[in-house]
């Protein structure tokens, strides 16, 4: 014979665990329509806002071969890592326009910067950004050239930057420029300038 | 804080000691399902190995330790084993051990004597394990070796396995190594095999600790490369310098190999001091890397073969030995390439790329990363081209002007391109891009042969500057 008090506790547990069933088939639910398909695919952060500032991006020419210095005006928060992030943000929109002379996927996207000292800093891609990226020497090394040149003479103190797709280290932008190492600043912008 | 750092070091400390050391004694175990290896524990002077750790990857298992009683279950059969006996009972029959059965943090120890008559027990099917180099067979999985000498100048010896093989493959002067720690090869049969070749003359097969090794002999340098989806590895001979015939001959580089046999370019002159440059040409990509797409159907590895085909006949004739790192479509990673080119000791490196973006062609030189200082002799393998870096951009500079001579639009530049940091001799990668219009002459001979000529061109104008090793 099973004790009174025993079958109670199992009956109870058992309506505590279709519940807990019913309550969390709700929250998924309601995490699904949060969601949008299209936030995977786009870039969400919107540009900042407040006083605009003028800086000088290194913009890739494929046709060329080279980076040309453009002047901007662009919003710029106070902060030196947001303000990085900014400055790559208004780079990519040059790339990610139609017709652009060195077009980057539209998905393409700075997840974050990080300044550590000394004069050191990490720039995290999207995995977009490496994967849609065009194959080839040129434009893969442009990108990178594009990238630490425009960081390193608008946030000053800059000497060494390193690339990272996701968080993880890569070996490769897209087949070809290496990513596994420290770019030298001085030594991209000699490069850059031959 | 204190905690933590604690427990960071603690962690640490846990997977420095879990990690395999190359003296630690272990057993490699093949199987159809399974290639795993396990650490091999000696006690009183037997080896032992963990039962339930040898047949987890294997089917379904379990494990229940009870005092002195250590009780399994594979999929369906039973064991029964007490610490210290000798006798234990699976599936309802008696086992002897070679030696006592052991219990170690209710962990199930079994002699390695004793694993030919005990795995068969639970896995109904035999096993071949080779005690003496710890090598466990399930099934009938083993890769068959056989040899292929091809005696022409120079020769080659074509290794071919029954499935693809993935070595640890290492040169030095006159000898070639393969590792295979997780490839079931077995003993082509004779542990010596001879060659009737006077410069590739034999090959040996060990096996020890789990591992089996194949080394190949010459009296010259070799390097390898894979084909045939790595079901082959082509292991040819590396003409470093050749006869210095004549009289004033200087002191010879005792890294360079023995002349060669057969100089046969008219534009070397015996009766002077010459000497053949080795002249390593990568076509970039190969396998299951494919470069760039240039075109749906076109891609950047096709290419860049054709053409360094193409730009070895034109090295050739203008007196280089030329070793191609892969003359098939074969796959290298790019520490293999660049430690193919620096175990050569080439005098010269030069990859190929394609591409389908700008217009013309582009030299790249590398561009050196911060790190890689060089302590003394030893370079840093992220820098190794420091040294030879003046010598790369006098190179890359006398390709553009050759190719300029020819009506290429071309440019030199610096790239963070591996392996061009990681090889020790001049080298620079070039990169042909016609533009998205002229994608068709990136496969036509007439182009491909025009640039072939005017990097040959370049490349024998920078000749004396060549082949000084650091």
């Amino acid at each position: 014979m099973i004790p009174r008090h025993l079958l109670i506790g199992v009956a109870a547990l058992l309506v505590l665990v279709v519940a807990m069933g019913i309550y969390l088939r709700h929250m998924r639910r309601q995490a699904g329509e949060l969601e949008s398909p299209a936030a995977d695919a786009l870039p969400v952060t919107p540009p900042a806002s407040g006083p605009t500032e003028t800086v000088t991006l290194y913009v890739a020419d494929d046709a060329a071969g080279m980076l040309r210095p453009r002047s901007a005006q662009i919003p710029l928060p106070g902060g030196r890592q947001q303000r990085a992030e900014e400055l790559l943000r208004a780079l990519l929109r040059i790339y990610q326009q139609p017709g652009a002379a060195h077009p980057l996927a539209p998905a393409a996207d700075i997840r974050s910067i990080y300044l550590v000292a000394p004069g050191a800093a990490v720039i995290d891609l999207n995995a977009a950004f490496a994967d849609q990226h065009r194959s080839g020497i040129l434009s893969e090394q442009l990108t990178v050239n594009s990238l630490v040149e425009t960081l390193a003479v608008n946030v000053p103190g800059i000497q060494r930057v390193n690339i990272l797709v996701e968080g993880k280290a890569r070996d490769t932008l897209a087949g070809h420029a290496d990513l596994s190492e420290t770019f030298d600043v001085t030594t991209v912008e000699q490069a850059g300038g031959q | 804080m204190t905690k933590k750092a604690l427990a960071i070091l603690l962690a640490t400390l846990t997977l420095l000691s879990a990690a395999p050391s190359a003296d630690e004694k272990h057993i490699s175990v093949y199987s159809p399902v399974a290639i795993y290896t396990l650490p091999v524990l000696d006690r009183d002077g037997q080896e032992y190995v963990g039962l339930l750790e040898l047949l987890e990857p294997l089917g379904r298992v379990s494990s229940e330790s009870q005092g002195r009683r250590w009780r399994l279950r594979y999929n369906a059969i039973d064991a029964e084993f007490v610490a210290g006996k000798t006798r234990g009972r699976i599936h309802g029959r008696d086992f002897d051990f070679t030696a006592p059965f052991l219990i170690e943090d209710s962990r199930g120890l079994v002699p390695l004597s004793s694993l030919s008559a005990l795995l068969p027990r639970f896995l109904g099917t035999p096993v071949n394990f080779r005690e003496s180099a710890r090598r466990l067979f399930v099934g009938d999985v083993g890769i068959q070796i056989s040899f292929q000498l091809d005696a022409s100048n120079p020769p080659r010896l074509a290794l071919n396995f029954s499935a693809p093989v993935n070595p640890a493959i290492s040169t030095e002067p006159g000898r070639l190594r393969m590792v295979f720690k997780r490839d079931p090869v077995v003993s082509p049969g004779s542990q010596s095999i001879s060659f009737d070749n006077k410069v590739i003359t034999h090959a040996s097969y060990s096996e020890n600790n789990g591992d089996a090794e194949l080394d190949v002999a010459a009296n010259q340098s070799l390097m390898a490369s894979f084909s045939n989806d790595r079901k082959t590895i082509m292991i040819s001979t590396i003409m470093v310098s050749a006869t210095p015939s004549g009289v004033g001959t200087g002191p010879q580089n005792p890294a360079q190999a023995p002349p060669a046999a057969n100089m046969a370019s008219s534009n070397v002159n015996v009766n002077v001091n010459v000497h053949r440059i080795l002249a390593v040409v990568d076509p970039a990509h190969g396998g299951d890397e494919r470069g760039a797409a240039l075109t749906d159907m076109l891609a950047e590895k096709n290419v860049t073969l054709g053409f360094a085909r193409l730009l070895r006949h034109e090295l050739e004739i203008r007196g280089f030995a030329v070793a191609l790192l892969r003359d098939g479509d074969s796959s290298l990673t790019l520490d293999q390439r660049a430690a193919a080119a620096n175990g050569a000791r080439a005098g010269i490196y030069i990859s190929l790329h394609a591409a389908s973006q700008g217009s013309g062609a582009r030299v790249y030189t590398a561009l050196l990363p911060v790190e890689g200082t060089s302590k003394g002799i030893f370079h840093a393998w992220n820098a190794a081209q420091a040294p030879a870096l003046p010598v790369s951009r006098i190179v890359s500079a006398a390709i553009v002007a050759e190719m300029q001579k020819r009506a290429f639009p071309v440019r030199a530049s610096s790239a963070s391109l591996r392996p061009l940091n990681n090889v020790f001799m001049p080298a620079v990668a070039v990169e042909l891009a016609p533009g998205a219009d002229g994608i068709a002459d990136l496969i036509s001979a007439n182009y491909q042969q025009r640039a072939a000529s005017a990097i040959a061109d370049a490349v024998v104008s920078v000749r004396d500057r060549l082949g000084v090793q650091p």
